[in-house]
């Protein structure tokens, strides 16, 4: 059998030693759309991140096509959530999209033709090309997701990270980015979505991770995707683990 | 470079100051790291003192290494409070400032009245700033750190962009953003402290902040910020100089980059108060045009394609109007051919049919829409439809036409309208019995 596209092992991941995540084991197969569910403060963006090394491990390692991410960072495509940039940033569309091609550029190296080429398909592939020379701050909500969109295909990834795309997007820049996903896909690439929506898991994901601090399951979404799963991942906080975690941060700050 | 006298000395050294505050300041405003300028320089003022006595002389060098080590030594403390302690940032930043520049005016005072009786040793120039006090290594100290700030903003140009822009993105690629940032920040801080006896550590910061967040003012690029900042910098450090003579430069250099901000917000392009201003008048006047030329095309709709003249006092029942609005709104389609003007009355020109025609014809287009789409009752449809119609790109409203054509909802023919949903204003007589022709 094939490497896995991700595997993650004994994954913890604290802040200020309070842990948000225990302990998550999970292997995903390449060409997959996968849905990462869970209810608010579950650790959704913060597996993302994670798995990113944005946010550092109290534990565990990541695995992307079974070597450390460090050295794979080059197969890695992200889409962070809309607001955590500041959108009246100087800069145009395409000088936005340009910036996915800085880590394959390098050092000193300035985007030339072939970059802005990229650039422009990349907005095509999201409807955005009329838009490319728009200052960001002039975009509507969807039209700033297609833009952070543009960006990670222009990382020309195998594997993509997308936090919360469909929050507060329009309809057509939620179909449009569901086809982009089938694209990608089919194109033999592995994509995983934080996930909000539980009525369109089924029609958008062919995986599913679902999430409450700790990992509930993980599989296909005939499979995984039942109500006994939802039951443990919704079906009221896990007090104990909570309170566990309370007391480690409380340990940290009162002395 | 020499033989220069030494106000054309200052006026170079405060030019070029003011050049790479600019290119520093640039990334410190986006960061919003703007307020570490103003921290490095008040806090810079112990670090002056101890120098000056450590060293015995004013050189540039000597007191900026002193400077700096001081300003480094209150950014550690203020994270370190910030982090173990529940003072927040800005809280931290506030006592960190003030604790050391107290500190600096004690040692200040007290060199002034022990050491250097006659005030020899220069160093409250450090306060208010004083580049008459500027020698010609001075000058070269300035140009060397300026040539290196451009040659780094220069070099790093992309990856600076990224880590102000999108610092988690920048992380993801694995640029080492933490290192970045302090590039960007050493910038900013080196500037500082060359800027202090030339501008005084209480106005340095304004030399970082003032052209960059003018720039921002003017452009939507970047690259286009940093180099017009840079510009207004060289402005103020010239026109202060040349303005100030036989005032304290440091102020007069900071009004001239405040007096150039404050204009540019009331003129810039965009975000310019006035082009603001204007362009909401603007927005207002075509509104109310249009409002005006829908009620006359209602009014005489039904006998088109005659068109009689309407009474004054039929319009103004119609609709509500302010007189002197009506009455300038009046002369100006007057003016462009689209009505004339008799003594009580206003007909249409066939031109004024044609326009009113398409006004309507949008304003009845959103109303359809909002009333079988968006569930909007029908006596709100028409102020639903007031509300967003004028707003509207051209490119939607074709796009409804299309989606309303495809329904069957649209009439054919070139100038046909839809029936107005509801029953006009005024009274029964205007009802929309006539329907599109």
């Amino acid at each position: 059998m094939s490497v896995p596209a991700v595997e993650i092992h004994d994954m913890t991941v604290a802040y200020q030693r309070r842990p948000v995540l225990w302990d998550i084991d999970l292997q995903v197969p390449e060409g997959k759309l996968v849905g990462i569910v869970g209810p608010n403060g579950a650790g959704k963006t913060t597996l993302i991140k994670a798995a990113l090394g944005l946010t550092p491990l109290a534990s565990g390692k990541v695995e992307i096509y079974g070597k450390p991410y460090n050295e794979q960072r080059h197969l890695v495509g992200y889409v962070p959530q809309r607001e955590s940039v500041d959108w009246d940033f100087p800069v145009s569309v395409r000088d936005v999209v340009l910036m996915g091609t800085y880590g394959k550029l390098g050092w000193f190296r300035r985007p030339g033709k072939s970059e802005r080429e990229t650039a422009d398909r990349c907005l095509e592939q999201v409807g955005m090309l009329p838009l490319a020379k728009r200052q960001i701050r002039q975009l509507s909500g969807g039209q700033q997701q297609r833009v952070f969109l543009a960006r990670a295909l222009a990382e020309d990834a195998q594997v993509y990270f997308l936090d919360e795309p469909f929050a507060g997007v329009d309809a057509a820049t939620e179909s449009a980015i569901v086809e982009l996903m089938q694209t990608l896909r089919s194109d033999g690439k592995t994509v995983f979505v934080v996930h909000h929506d539980l009525q369109t898991v089924r029609d958008y994901f062919d995986h599913v991770i679902l999430l409450n601090m700790r990992l509930i399951a993980c599989g296909p979404v005939e499979t995984t995707f039942t109500n006994d799963n939802l039951q443990k991942t919704y079906g009221g906080r896990l007090t104990i683990l909570d309170e566990a975690a309370e007391a480690m941060r409380q340990g940290d700050s009162i002395r | 470079m020499i033989g220069l006298s030494l106000y054309y000395k200052v006026m170079l050294g405060t030019a070029l100051l003011g050049g790479m505050a600019g290119v520093a300041g640039t990334f410190a405003v986006l960061r919003k790291r703007s307020l570490v300028g103003d921290m490095l320089a008040h806090t810079a003022l112990p670090g002056v003192c101890v120098a000056f006595m450590v060293l015995g002389t004013r050189s540039m060098i000597g007191l900026s290494v002193g400077a700096l080590i001081s300003g480094l030594i209150a950014i550690a403390m203020m994270t370190v409070v910030v982090r173990w302690t529940r003072t927040k940032e800005d809280a931290a930043i506030g006592i960190m400032l003030s604790t050391f520049f107290g500190l600096g005016i004690v040692l200040l005072t007290d060199i002034q009245h022990s050491e250097h009786t006659g005030n020899q040793s220069g160093l409250d120039s450090y306060i208010f700033g004083e580049p008459g006090n500027m020698l010609t290594s001075d000058l070269i100290t300035l140009a060397a750190i300026a040539v290196v700030v451009l040659l780094l903003v220069f070099a790093l140009f992309k990856e600076f962009k990224l880590v102000s822009f999108d610092s988690d993105f920048a992380l993801s690629q694995g640029w080492p953003i933490a290192w970045l940032d302090y590039v960007m920040m050493a910038a900013v801080a080196v500037v500082t402290i060359v800027g202090l006896p030339i501008v005084g550590v209480i106005l340095m910061a304004a030399m970082i902040i003032l052209p960059a967040a003018t720039a921002r003012l003017w452009t939507n690029r970047l690259h286009t910020m940093v180099l017009l900042a840079s510009m207004f910098g060289v402005a103020a450090g010239v026109l202060g100089t040349w303005l100030g003579r036989g005032l304290p430069a440091g102020p007069a250099i900071v009004l001239v980059a405040a007096s150039i901000f404050y204009l540019s917000l009331l003129f810039a392009p965009q975000r310019g108060i006035v082009s603001r201003l204007w362009g909401e008048s603007q927005l207002r006047i075509r509104i109310a045009r249009e409002h005006m030329l829908r009620s006359l095309y209602e009014i005489v709709e039904t006998q088109l394609p005659e068109i009689p003249p309407v009474k004054l006092a039929t319009l103004q029942q119609y609709r509500h109007w302010r007189p002197w609005l009506l009455k300038w709104l009046l002369d100006r389609c007057e003016a462009n051919e689209l009505l004339y003007e008799t003594d009580d009355a206003i007909t249409l020109t066939p031109l004024g049919v044609r326009r009113a025609a398409e006004v309507t014809k949008t304003h009845r287009m959103w109303e359809l829409y909002m009333l079988e789409y968006a569930g909007v009752a029908p006596r709100q449809a028409d102020k639903a439809a007031d509300h967003v119609e004028h707003m509207l790109p051209e490119s939607l409203l074709l796009e409804l036409e299309t989606k309303l054509k495809e329904q069957g909802r649209l009439p054919t023919g070139l100038d046909a309208l839809p029936e107005s949903p509801h029953a006009l204003a005024g009274d029964g007589e205007h009802g929309s019995s006539g329907g599109p022709r």
